[in-house]
């Protein structure tokens, strides 16, 4: 049948409702109306509200709220609006909810999921469209993971809720409307382990999430430049599977890193320093990134301008020292002007 | 006639004054303006509450000189705050959730913790020491206000559960500026959570005072807002702070929704013992204050009656005495923490970037001890 990645995530929040009378879904609209993405689209109706419910428009209150009802053995997963509109409970995921388990001595485990859309590329007005993985991978104690595909929304949000830690489950929200053919309840992988999306010889480009459809677009560009790209996308940003990423780089010899969020000090930054602390001496260049800009996200007339595109991917493919000369990219010391 | 905004509102606000029965020479307080009947505490439980706020006491004191010599990184006093601390958790049981802040140690010892494992934190050697799961009370939390929102959700958890379970949560005054009050108080309302929000004004925020914090004619009246029902107590009285917390309680159990208590306290010593406060108040108003001792009213109350002799007393201060001395004895040694447990309760399961971690630390250390031992 076909799938959007939307239906997946609301057949999956459905199933473990029906599996665990533990799961509780909570957040801004999410009753009711159903969610404004419509990812909660049902569960009030088919569940009651004592399952499914609407709560005051606070994300530190809903966080925090989680916290309180997972010591009385409920599996909440909760839902933040939009990436921004998260920041609000920042202190409650970085002192409580990542610590929690240690500061305890492991003798309070936090099962639960904060569910939020991040990323662009919808023509969303400021605050709707931030890229935020950074500051949660960044946080020992979260686990953070993002689907790419229906079938892998349904995957990881199963496996993300059943999870004995806490989960940000970040949902590239410009993929809520694609499309595939799957039947569900598909098979489920667990965390930890990437997928490669396309075979290839000469590059592995790594990726995630809302840039996975990019790198995919750009392998296809390359094909026909003569360049074999392979496309991993990582599932999970942590926990990290450095395994399948270290094994294509030393195949391939090349690497470029892809994602959409601002570069300096993001999670790309970390792939790219991971890949060549463990490849260095199978790589033929140095590994390239493609990122956002380091600017704020710009209003939606620049987001085209702003977002990684497969011209930047293919640029960043063909600076990887191909003939043996060195890319002078940054031949230059010091911010190239 | 009342209007139905008129009735919600005596329903909610607190009285005028701070509650008091009894006062500062041990004299009963006739009971007049309060909004609500709050009816002396029996004879019998008011020798309890000072019981445990004579060893209560001592256990503080002697946490404070723990820093001195160096076995205690730094504790936070609540010396003078005994109503408080051992008032509010004489009032709950086991059954119920405590959530208690950085200065709540005198009132975790009274809820029966092991008093080792309440200075944990503050020894240095884990976050916590207790088990929070079977004692239902959480780490004492640093964060100001975050744990409130905990105690709501853990307190419509248990009503969720059918139980009458209810959660108490302590903070300072200065924690009531901070959102995550405003958001917990909120969340409670609206889901008629039975949990009990303790502020204890103490009058200062390290150093700020609450004339800095707040225009509000007292911190109880931050709950009608919220459409919680709220009371303002003499903090230094045990047994208003006891008849107070009982009405608080029975509010919650029967299903009322949450309680917001102020208790004007006062904190004798500085924050911590690594501040200074001649720098922002008076010897006058700390003696002002020592002179409303919560210890000693509730004494002259007993005595009055003769319901304390001097055998008793004698036999309550060798039992602080001796508590004293176990405290002192069992944290007079050096802890052993073990570095590889770093890596243990990140997760449920190590992912590999701990086992990579680990296995760094761990070669590290077993070069360390072939270089001790060669």
């Amino acid at each position: 049948m076909t799938v959007t990645m939307g239906g997946a995530l609301n057949a999956a929040l459905r199933d473990a409702l029906a599996a665990d009378d533990n799961v509780l879904v909570f957040g801004e609209d999410v009753g009711t109306l159903g969610g404004v993405f419509r990812i909660t689209d049902g569960l009030t109706s088919e569940f009651g509200e004592q399952r499914c419910f609407d709560t005051p428009l606070a994300e530190s209150g809903i966080v925090g709220f989680a916290i309180g009802l997972c010591l009385t053995g409920f599996r909440p997963v909760v839902e933040m609006q939009f990436d921004a509109f998260a920041y609000p409970a920042f202190e409650q995921i970085t002192s409580h909810v990542a610590k929690m388990r240690n500061r305890t001595s492991g003798r309070v485990g936090l099962p639960l999921v904060i569910r939020i859309p991040y990323a662009g590329g919808i023509g969303g007005v400021e605050h709707h469209c931030d890229s935020s993985e950074g500051y949660y991978a960044h946080t020992p104690g979260l686990k953070v993971v993002t689907p790419s595909d229906a079938a892998d929304a349904y995957s990881l949000l199963r496996e993300a809720i059943d999870d004995p830690d806490p989960v940000i489950f970040l949902e590239p929200k410009a993929l809520y409307w694609s499309k595939q053919e799957i039947e569900l309840p598909c098979t489920r992988a667990p965390f930890g382990t990437a997928k490669v999306r396309r075979d290839g010889d000469d590059v592995t480009l790594v990726t995630y999430g809302a840039s996975v459809p990019t790198a995919l677009k750009a392998a296809e560009a390359a094909a026909d430049e003569g360049w074999s790209v392979e496309v991993i996308d990582l599932r999970t940003i942590v926990p990290f599977d450095d395994e399948t990423v270290v094994r294509s780089v030393r195949r391939t010899g090349r690497c470029v890193v892809l994602a959409e969020a601002q570069g300096f000090a993001g999670v790309g930054a970390e792939i790219a320093a991971r890949v060549s602390e463990r490849c260095f001496h199978s790589l033929a260049a140095p590994v390239g990134r493609v990122s956002g800009l380091p600017t704020p996200y710009p209003a939606p007339m620049l987001e085209k301008t702003y977002l990684p595109g497969v011209e930047r991917v293919l640029d960043a493919i063909a600076r990887l020292q191909w003939d043996d000369q060195p890319d002078l990219t940054y031949a230059e010391v010091g911010a190239r002007g | 006639m009342e209007t139905t905004a008129q009735a919600m509102t005596a329903a909610l606000l607190p009285s005028p004054n701070p509650v008091q029965l009894i006062d500062p020479t041990g004299a009963e307080v006739e009971q007049a303006g309060t909004r609500r009947d709050y009816p002396m505490p029996s004879a019998a439980r008011l020798r309890e509450i000072w019981h445990a706020m004579v060893l209560g006491r001592r256990f503080d004191a002697q946490a404070t000189a723990l820093t001195k010599q160096g076995r205690l990184a730094v504790y936070p006093s609540s010396r003078g705050q005994e109503a408080c601390q051992v008032g509010a958790i004489l009032s709950i049981t086991a059954d119920d959730w405590f959530f208690p802040t950085y200065r709540d140690s005198m009132a975790l010892a009274s809820r029966g913790i092991d008093p080792i494992e309440v200075l944990s934190l503050l020894r240095g050697d884990s976050h916590c020491g207790y088990d929070p799961i079977a004692t239902h009370t959480a780490a004492q939390c640093t964060p100001l206000s975050t744990q409130l929102i905990h105690a709501a959700g853990a307190a419509y958890g248990e009503k969720r559960r059918g139980t009458d379970h209810v959660a108490l949560a302590f903070i300072g005054d200065g924690a009531t500026s901070e959102g995550d009050f405003h958001e917990a108080l909120n969340f409670a309302a609206v889901f008629e959570a039975p949990v009990i929000f303790f502020v204890q004004n103490n009058k200062y925020a390290i150093s700020v005072p609450l004339s800095k914090q707040t225009r509000a004619p007292s911190l109880a009246y931050k709950g009608i807002g919220y459409g919680v029902a709220a009371e303002q107590v003499d903090g230094n009285d045990p047994a208003a702070v006891l008849a107070v917390m009982d009405h608080a309680v029975e509010h919650c159990r029967s299903g009322k929704g949450p309680f917001l208590i102020e208790a004007h306290t006062y904190r004798l010593e500085s924050h911590t013992n690594a501040d200074d406060a001649t720098r922002y108040r008076s010897s006058d108003e700390v003696t002002a204050w020592l002179e409303r001792d919560p210890i000693a009213r509730v004494e002259a109350w007993l005595r009055g009656r003769g319901e304390l002799n001097d055998d008793v007393v004698a036999a309550t201060r060798a039992a602080a005495e001796a508590l004293a001395a176990e405290v002192r004895e069992r944290m007079n040694t050096d802890v052993t923490v073990d570095p590889m447990s770093l890596f243990d309760n990140v997760f449920a399961q190590r992912t590999p970037q701990l086992d990579e971690a680990r296995a760094m630390v761990a070669a590290e250390l077993a070069a360390d001890s072939q270089e001790v031992s060669s």
